[in-house]
């Protein structure tokens, strides 16, 4: 059965609120701020939104559910998307049948978190069942140990080197510097990168991203009640997902992307050639690769190769993560995968704030997260056009 | 902290805190015990399942193939490959941080199921073939560790897995009772695995057993005095040498073969039960807090304490009636001390022998198992990560009949003319 | 007596006493060691029942047990310590009238003493038996024995403050001295004494399982509905006689005996059993 097409579905209204390193307030907070700035933004008042997709890790004890009670919102349509850094695309999947079916008519997709000192020390150790029984005994509190192993094997089967890392995260760094809301405010050499300390082999200081409090958010909506609202806005062309792709894999060296991204430039009708810019879910910089390769810019394997042959400045040959991705700009949490779409949404209408690409009509914008034992689970892809 | 080398640690700097105790993540979900259960008996098992044979992990409650709820325990080999590995030098948890660099890998099971693993310092670098063994860490939860895939490896030879053991070499140990052939035996395996200092415990000197004197050749032992049954001893005792001691091993028995209507009166249960149970207490008491402190005091800190039980704990055997029930209301009490001394790291090992070939045991039919041969499993305990010891066939043998029908096992063992 | 020479005669004896003592004109010699977890009890084999030492387990002390006190659970064989047999404890004595301690004539808990000094044989030979001989060459420097009065063994053997020499446990049984049977059954027989008394573990020798009839002390003594006292001290402080033992034990239920509180009061002329 074919699946049917997005169309008349836009995202409008791009809003963050700015990143801070450390910060006394509750989630509720920054996604009260999120709320309040998309309806400023979009000069409707607040009873306007009948639709909510939410996703945060420090919003415990509440859910979706508590947050319309705190902010005084009746809605029609709400959604709680506990997926990481694949929240933000899965929102836009949810939203955009709920708009095209008329069962809601404007859908704000908001993430957010606070960070306070223990914040990190905390979600990671009740993360998952699978990560409190088979990972945090064996020492690391957090997703550093896992993407290591990954991005071990990954050099190993596929001879990448940190220099390619590295150049990613450069490249990135200078991405960000343009951006004022980025946390990370100093060029980054590939010295420097090369020589920071080992976090977990192979993984170095700056192949992880910062934790830090902030939230991001975005409307949903048909093209025509945009129009009334007189909106900027970004077309869906197409959007893909799965969740626990290649479990037979030994090591994970490709997500769910690979199953999906021919089905994804099908609904989109175009080609990777065709893309301006890719905003990928860089966690860490392997991530990033495996984007590459399984959204269909080279093959399998190949990364290493294509990172050698391209640039990924905004103004470079193959523009990523043009805001500084969270490697740069820092990781507000569940945000991580809201920064991409929103950036993009930014880019496609021409509102940036820091760097620009040129003449940019397509941008792919991809999710991944949750790593709730050995690997990614759930995986996530876009395609957002110029209106 | 740990030296690279296996030789004698240094003194300790007196003017230094003692560093406190900290511990891995210790929380566990139910269906994860079922790892530790195994692995306190020094096992490695992984739930299969029934209906199609997959083997599972992480431990789940549903086959992860075929969704059949009817996944078993079964002990594994676990061999396979390790296919990628890394260090880890940073780290959240207090424990972690004050222990890194620490090497971690991801091993694939020849059975089919990926699982993260400590890797020992012997393997190669992946890839490369290992076998996964289930240890227990400092919060006496079950981890697992990859090491050479043939040979024997020693947990204890790599410094950083050192700490999931309790190795007697260089170690402070006080055996509570030398007189009996079993504390002879304890305390001469435990000089002859490297121990640098043993306390032998002696109640009531006027009373002489043969091979006693002989404990004196053996330049780590000192003699001192102790009745488990006198709570003024064991004070004193703790006072004196408790802040050094490092492995505690409870050889202190009274063993009597009466059944309840075999002996008019409760003044022998009694006996048995001041030595067999309150004395367990009485050294608690005494002992534990000491341990406790000490419990993360470098390389030679605090580690163990070692129950010498008796498989009668566990069904009651008639003819010894009295004494199996004060080994029983040990066996209680030992569970009790493990939850006290586990969250400062320090490890209450069990051992639960059939019948020893000693005096008291004279007229049990053989198998029995004799004193240098429990001893023997002590020492194997305290090198190894394991909580449960069943040493010897007929230990063996209850054992698996007690897992099988406890039932079955309570009308065998009780049968009057056995 | 009429009724004022009666008063009077109340008033003199609690006078006399307290003038005596204050006069020191009679002086007090506590017999009895200090009842305590390290002091040994008798060693009887294994499979037998066996005496339970004193053990003591604090119930509180001025703290969260008990704020404002101190107070002990104490627990111990009757035959513990400083102790008194009685005849009901041997099986020769079962069927004597008044044999238990609660039922003993309460008159016996005073009385005189004969204090035979055999230091100086015990410290040459452990098993030192004690023989009519003995007593005849006893009496003839400090009279007959009296009908009624105990018979204490000095042996200086409460110096041995090392539980195992006190003991005086080998492969062979226990060492130690003791009255030989046809001492006993004269002291039995031929004075009708009160009892006798040791400062070792048990009235009878530590070999007197071996003798005929054997633990011949306990035999005859209790047979005979006589006492026993053991591990008593300081006997090297009474005179050979004129001392009057306090000898009174707790009046438990059909006990066989129990630890005691012994004294003596000793005349202050009557010098200290250094002359034999």
């Amino acid at each position: 059965m074919a699946r049917s097409a997005y169309d008349e579905v836009v995202l409008a209204v791009p809003v963050t609120i700015p990143y801070v390193r450390y910060s006394i307030k509750s989630a509720h907070w920054f996604l009260g701020r999120a709320m309040a700035e998309l309806i400023a933004a979009a000069h409707i008042p607040k009873g306007r939104v009948d639709g909510l997709a939410v996703a945060s890790f420090t919003l415990a004890p509440d859910t979706a559910v508590g947050l319309t009670q705190h902010l005084g919102l009746t809605l029609r349509w709400l959604d709680h998307i506990p997926m990481g850094g694949a929240s933000g695309i899965v929102s836009i999947r949810r939203a955009a049948r709920a708009v095209q079916s008329g069962d809601a008519e404007i859908v704000a997709c908001i993430a957010g978190d606070t960070n306070h000192t223990d914040s990190f020390r905390r979600n990671a150790a009740s993360f998952s069942q699978f990560a409190q029984d088979a990972v945090y005994p064996y020492g690391s509190g957090g997703p550093n140990a896992s993407f290591a192993l990954l991005t071990a094997y990954y050099m190993r089967e596929y001879g990448a080197q940190p220099e390619d890392f590295g150049k990613l995260c450069v490249a990135q760094r200078n991405n960000a510097l343009k951006n004022p809301s980025a946390l990370f405010k100093k060029p980054l050499t590939l010295a420097e990168y090369l020589d920071a300390r080992m976090i977990a082999d192979p993984l170095r200081l700056f192949d992880c991203v910062m934790p830090c409090a902030g939230a991001e958010g975005f409307l949903v909506m048909l093209r025509k009640t945009a129009e009334q609202l007189g909106l900027r806005c970004v077309r869906l062309l197409g959007a893909i997902e799965r969740h626990n792709a290649f479990p037979e894999d030994p090591v994970q060296y490709r997500g769910g992307w690979a199953l999906d991204c021919a089905e994804l430039y099908r609904q989109a009708a175009v080609e990777p050639a065709d893309i301006d810019l890719l905003e990928a879910y860089d966690d860490y910089p392997v991530i990033n690769v495996l984007q590459i390769e399984d959204l269909g810019f080279c093959g399998k394997g190949s990364g290493p190769d294509f990172v050698r042959a391209h640039t990924f400045e905004a103004d470079g040959t193959f523009p990523l993560n043009t805001s500084g991705g969270q490697l740069s700009a820092g990781q507000a949490g569940a945000a991580g995968g809201h920064l991409g779409i929103v950036e993009a949404i930014r880019q496609l209408t021409g509102e940036t704030r820091g760097a620009r690409v040129a003449n940019a009509r397509l941008g792919l914008v991809s999710g991944f997260g949750m790593i709730n034992y050995d690997r990614g689970l759930c995986s996530g892809a876009v395609v957002l056009a110029a209106a | 902290m740990a030296s690279e080398t296996a030789g004698r640690p240094r003194r300790k700097n007196p003017l230094l805190r003692t560093r406190q105790p900290t511990l891995p993540p210790g929380s566990r979900s139910r269906v994860a015990l079922g790892l530790t259960a195994a692995a306190a008996r020094g096992r490695l098992e992984l739930q299969v399942c029934r209906g199609c044979g997959a083997v599972q992990y992480p431990p789940r409650e549903a086959c992860v193939s075929c969704l059949s709820h009817r996944l078993v325990w079964q002990p594994q080999d676990g061999c396979g490959v390790l296919t990628t590995e890394t260090v880890l030098r940073s780290a959240q948890e207090l424990f972690f941080r004050e222990r890194v660099p620490w090497r971690v890998g991801m091993v694939r099971l020849d059975a089919g199921a990926n699982v993260i693993a400590f890797v020992h310092k012997s393997v190669a670098r992946a890839p490369c073939r290992v076998r996964v063994e289930a240890a227990l860490d400092r919060a006496g939860q079950a981890v697992l560790i990859a090491v050479p895939e043939n040979g024997r490896t020693q947990l204890s030879d790599d410094p950083k897995l050192r700490e999931m053991t309790c190795d007697p070499r260089h170690r402070k140990i006080l055996v509570t009772d030398g007189k009996g052939q079993l504390g002879q035996a304890v305390a001469k395996a435990l000089a002859a695995a490297g121990a640098d200092l043993i306390w032998i415990g002696r109640a009531e000197p006027w009373k002489k057993t043969a091979g006693f004197e002989a404990l004196r050749e053996l330049p780590q032992a000192a003699i001192v005095p102790l009745d488990v049954t006198d709570g003024d001893s064991v004070r004193e005792l703790a006072g004196e040498i408790g802040a050094k001691v490092d492995i505690l091993v409870n050889t202190a028995e009274c063993h009597r073969t009466f059944s309840p209507a075999s002996r008019r009166g409760v003044e022998t249960a009694q006996l048995e039960m001041d030595v067999n149970y309150f004395g367990l207490l009485r050294l608690a008491q005494e002992f534990a807090p000491a341990l406790k402190a000490r419990a993360a005091d470098g390389e030679t800190g605090a580690v163990a304490w070692v129950n010498l039980l008796s498989i009668f704990a566990l069904s009651n055997y008639l003819p010894h009636g009295t004494y199996a029930a004060s080994k029983a209301a040990a066996l209680s009490l030992s569970q009790a001390l493990r939850a006290e001394l586990r969250p400062a790291g320090v490890r209450v090992i069990n051992l639960f022998p059939g019948p020893i070939d000693d005096e008291w045991d004279q007229l049990v039919m053989p198998p029995k198992i004799s004193p240098a041969a429990v001893a023997s499993a002590v020492v194997e305990a305290l090198k190894g990560s394991v909580e449960d010891v069943y040493p010897g066939d007929v230990a063996q043998d209850w054992l698996a009949r007690n897992l099988d029908n406890p039932k079955a096992l309570e009308r065998e063992l009780g049968e009057p003319t056995r | 007596m009429k009724k004022q020479d009666r008063r009077a005669a109340d008033g003199k004896l609690g006078a006399i006493l307290s003038d005596l003592l204050a006069s020191g004109g009679v002086r007090l010699v506590d017999l009895t060691q200090t009842l305590s977890p390290d002091f040994p009890t008798i060693t009887l084999p294994p499979e037998l029942g066996q005496c339970r030492p004193v053990r003591i387990e604090e119930i509180s002390r001025y703290d969260e047990r008990g704020p404002a006190w101190y107070w002990n659970n104490v627990s111990f064989g009757e035959h513990a310590g400083t102790h008194f047999d009685a005849p009901v404890h041997w099986i020769s004595g079962r069927d004597r009238p008044d044999n238990c301690v609660d039922t003993l004539p309460i008159a016996h808990f005073i009385a005189p003493a004969c204090v035979i000094d055999c230091s100086a044989q015990a410290s040459a030979d452990a098993d030192f038996l004690l023989t009519v001989e003995h007593l005849a060459a006893w009496e003839k420097r400090h009279g007959r024995i009296p009908a009624g009065s105990w018979v204490l063994m000095r042996t200086d053997w409460s110096k041995r403050t090392d539980p195992v020499a006190y003991q005086n446990l080998d492969e062979t049984g226990q060492h130690t001295p003791g009255p030989d049977p046809d001492c006993v059954r004269f002291l039995v027989d031929q004075r009708n004494v009160l009892g006798f008394g040791t400062e070792t573990i048990g009235t009878d020798a530590g070999q007197a399982a071996h003798f005929a009839p054997p633990y011949p002390c306990h035999y005859y003594m209790h047979g005979a509905g006589k006492y026993g006292l053991q591990c008593l001290c300081n006997l090297d402080r009474l005179p050979p006689t004129g001392s009057l033992i306090v000898a009174a034990p707790l009046k438990i239920r059909a006990g066989s005996g129990s630890p005691l509180r012994v004294f003596a009061i000793v005349p202050a002329h009557a010098t200290a059993a250094s002359a034999k």
